[in-house]
C-alpha cells in the first residue's frame, strides 16, 4: 500500500531553497544571510509572560478567535500604529502564525479554478498555499526600475482584472520594497473597479525605515474588501511562538474562523499570553530592534554599492535584493558563492517573476557577521571579475 | 544628533573603522572623523579599552569592589579623597555614590594577597576613611554592557523563508 498524495499536493514541488540548505549543512564556516527571521531574542517581558502563564497552568484552549484581551490589545495597536479600525469581537482572528492566517484566507475565498494575482517577487508560501486551495497563481511582476512597487500597468498587463484575490506584501519579502500611500491609491482603485478582494500581508509593517507604514485597508472603501494579515514573528522576534492574526470584515473573518475552529481550534495559549505582553509593554524593544536593523540596512546597502553590485534602496523588512553581475544566473551565483566563500544567500528566482537576476540578502544577522560576509562577497566578485 | 549615534556605535565596538561608522550612520566619512575628533577633544570620549573576560585567561586576575565610608572635616572634601585614591594604579574605578556608603571603588591585582594588602596598607589608613567593606569578584557575567560567557549561539536554520 502506498500513499499517493492528492493531485493538489503533487502539483507543489519541494521548495527552491532546499537544495541550498543541504549544501550549507555540509560545512561549518557558513555565514548565513539566507534567514528570514530575526536574530534577536523575544523581548524578555514577553517570554516572562509566557513562562508565567505556564506556571499558572494556563494551558487550555482559548476562544476560537483568540483570547478576548489579546484581540482588544490588537485592535488598539493597529488603530494607533496603522489607522486600522477592527472590532475585537468579530473582525479579528488570532492564528498560529501569519502563515495560518494566509492559508485560511486562501481556503476561505479561493474556489477550485480561481486565480489569485500575486505581486512578485513574492514570499515563497503564497503559491503553494493557493494551489493547496485548488487555485492558480497569476504572477504580477514588479520591476526594479519601479523599486519593486506594484503598478496598475502591471496588474493590467497580467490580466489581474479577472482574478478573485490580489495578494500584496509590503514591506516585501524578498525585495524589501515598500508601498507608500500614494502608490497604494491607484491599486485600491483598480481593486474596487474590478471587484477584487485583497490579501494584505503586513507582517513586516513595523520594519519600515523611512516614513510610516501605509496599509491598503486604511484607504477609502478598502476595509470592506481587504483581509489584513499581521503577526509577532518579525516585529517582536517571536517566530517560534507561532502567533499571528487576520483582520477584516465580519463576514470574511467569520468564514476564516469556520475553518480555523475545526482545524486549529485556537492559537497556542502560551504564545497568546506572550503576545499580549508584547503589545502592552514591549514597544521600546521593538523600537530598539528596528533601530538596529535600520543601521544594518544602511551598512549593507553601502557595501553593495562599494562592491559594485547594483541594489535599489530597500526601505523595509530585513532584506536587500541586489543584482547578480552580468553573465550569472541567480542560482549559479548563489551556489558558487556558497561553495567558494561559505556565504548563504537565496537566489531571487525562487520568489517568482521578476526575481531572476537578484539575490535575497537578509540582514537579520549581527554586524560582525555582516561585515565578514560582505568582505567575502567582495572577494568573490573580484575573483570572478 | 550624529554625536549620540557615533557614541552609541563606539560603545558597541570601539574598533569600528570610520568607513564602517560612515556606512552605519549614512554620514560622510569625513564627518564621522570630525565628530570623533570633537568628542575626544572635548573629553566626552576619554579613552578606548578592551572589554576583558578574565575568567577565560589562564592567569589569575583578582578584582574587588570596595565600599568606603568617609568622614569629612572642614579642610577635606570628597574631591580631595578621590584625588588621593585615584592616583593608585590598583584602583580601576572610583565613584561617589548615594546610599549607605560614600565611595564605590574597584580594585585590581594579581593576587588576593596583593589586593588585601593594598586595602589594608594604603586605603584603610587614610585618616578620613572610617570604614571599608571589600567584596571580591567571584565571576563576572557582564562588563561594559557586554555579556561575557560562551557567546551567542545562533541555532537558526541557514535558510528560512
Ligand atoms: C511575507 C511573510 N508572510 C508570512 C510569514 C510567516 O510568518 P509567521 O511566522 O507569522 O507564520 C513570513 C515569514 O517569513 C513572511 O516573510
Amino acid at each position: 500500500m502506498t500513499f499517493e498524495p492528492a493531485r493538489r499536493v503533487r502539483a507543489v514541488g519541494p521548495s527552491g531553497i532546499r537544495r541550498f540548505f543541504e549544501i550549507a549543512e555540509e560545512r561549518d564556516d557558513v555565514i548565513s544571510l539566507g534567514v528570514g527571521e530575526p536574530d534577536f531574542s523575544t523581548p524578555w517581558a514577553a517570554r516572562d509572560a509566557a513562562i508565567h502563564s505556564l506556571e499558572r497552568g494556563r494551558t487550555s484552549y482559548t476562544a476560537n478567535r483568540g483570547m478576548r484581551q489579546l484581540r482588544e490589545a490588537i485592535s488598539r495597536y493597529v488603530a494607533d500604529r496603522f489607522a486600522l479600525e477592527y472590532g475585537p469581537g468579530e473582525q479579528i482572528l488570532v492564528t498560529a502564525g501569519a502563515s495560518e492566517a494566509v492559508d485560511l484566507a486562501f481556503r476561505a475565498f479561493v474556489d477550485p479554478g480561481d486565480t489569485v494575482a500575486v505581486a512578485q517577487p513574492a514570499y515563497i508560501s503564497y503559491e503553494p498555499g493557493v494551489r493547496f486551495a485548488g487555485g492558480e497563481v497569476l504572477p504580477v511582476p514588479t520591476r526594479e526600475a519601479e523599486e519593486f512597487r506594484l503598478t496598475v500597468a502591471a496588474l493590467e498587463g497580467a490580466g489581474a482584472a479577472d482574478a478573485e484575490l490580489l495578494v500584496l506584501c509590503y514591506p516585501n519579502n524578498p525585495t524589501g520594497a515598500v508601498m507608500e500611500r500614494s502608490d497604494l491609491e491607484p491599486i485600491a482603485e483598480f481593486a474596487r473597479e474590478h471587484d477584487l478582494l485583497v490579501l494584505a500581508d503586513e507582517i513586516y509593517a513595523e520594519l519600515t525605515y523611512e516614513g510610516e507604514h501605509a496599509s491598503i485597508a486604511a484607504l477609502e472603501g478598502m476595509a470592506d474588501r481587504t483581509i489584513v494579515v499581521n503577526g509577532f514573528s518579525k516585529s517582536h522576534a517571536m517566530t517560534g511562538l507561532r502567533l499571528g492574526y487576520a483582520m477584516g470584515p465580519t463576514d470574511a473573518i467569520g468564514a476564516m474562523n469556520r475553518i480555523h475552529q475545526y482545524t486549529m481550534l485556537s492559537a497556542p495559549t502560551t504564545a497568546q499570553h506572550a503576545a499580549l505582553e508584547a503589545l502592552e509593554s514591549c514597544e521600546p524593544d521593538v523600537r530598539e530592534m528596528v533601530d538596529q536593523y535600520g543601521r544594518r540596512r544602511r551598512f549593507v546597502l553601502a557595501r553593495f554599492r562599494e562592491i559594485g553590485m547594483a541594489c535599489f534602496e530597500a526601505q523595509g523588512a530585513f532584506y536587500v535584493f541586489p543584482e547578480v553581475p552580468d553573465g550569472w544566473t541567480s542560482e549559479a551565483f548563489a551556489e558558487e558563492l556558497l561553495r567558494e566563500q561559505g556565504v548563504a544567500v537565496v537566489p531571487g528566482d525562487v520568489f517568482g517573476a521578476g526575481g531572476e537576476g537578484h539575490l535575497r540578502v537578509s540582514y537579520a544577522t549581527g554586524l560582525e557577521d555582516l561585515r565578514e560576509a560582505l568582505a567575502r562577497i567582495e572577494t568573490f566578485i573580484s575573483d570572478h571579475g | 544628533m550624529s554625536q549620540r549615534e557615533v557614541l552609541e556605535l563606539l560603545r558597541e565596538n570601539a574598533r569600528y573603522s570610520t568607513a564602517d561608522l560612515a556606512r552605519l550612520t549614512a554620514l560622510e566619512e569625513r564627518k564621522v572623523e570630525a565628530t570623533i575628533e570633537e568628542l575626544e577633544a572635548s573629553g566626552v570620549i576619554c579613552g578606548y579599552q578592551a572589554v576583558v573576560d578574565w575568567d577565560r585567561l589562564a592567569e589569575e586576575r583578582v578584582r574587588a569592589e570596595v565600599e568606603l565610608n568617609v568622614t569629612l572635616d572642614r579642610e577635606t572634601s570628597y574631591d580631595d579623597i578621590a584625588e588621593r585614591l585615584s592616583r593608585f594604579p590598583q584602583v580601576t574605578a572610583l565613584r561617589l555614590v548615594s546610599g549607605d556608603y560614600d565611595f564605590d571603588m574597584e580594585v585590581e591585582g594579581d593576587s588576593m594577597r596583593e589586593v588585601s594588602q593594598f586595602i589594608s596598607e594604603k586605603v584603610a589608613p587614610v585618616p578620613e576613611i572610617t570604614q571599608t567593606v571589600t567584596h571580591y569578584v567571584m565571576t563576572a557575567y557582564k562588563e561594559n554592557g557586554i555579556e561575557l560567557g560562551d557567546g551567542e549561539d545562533d541555532d537558526r536554520l541557514a535558510y528560512s523563508p
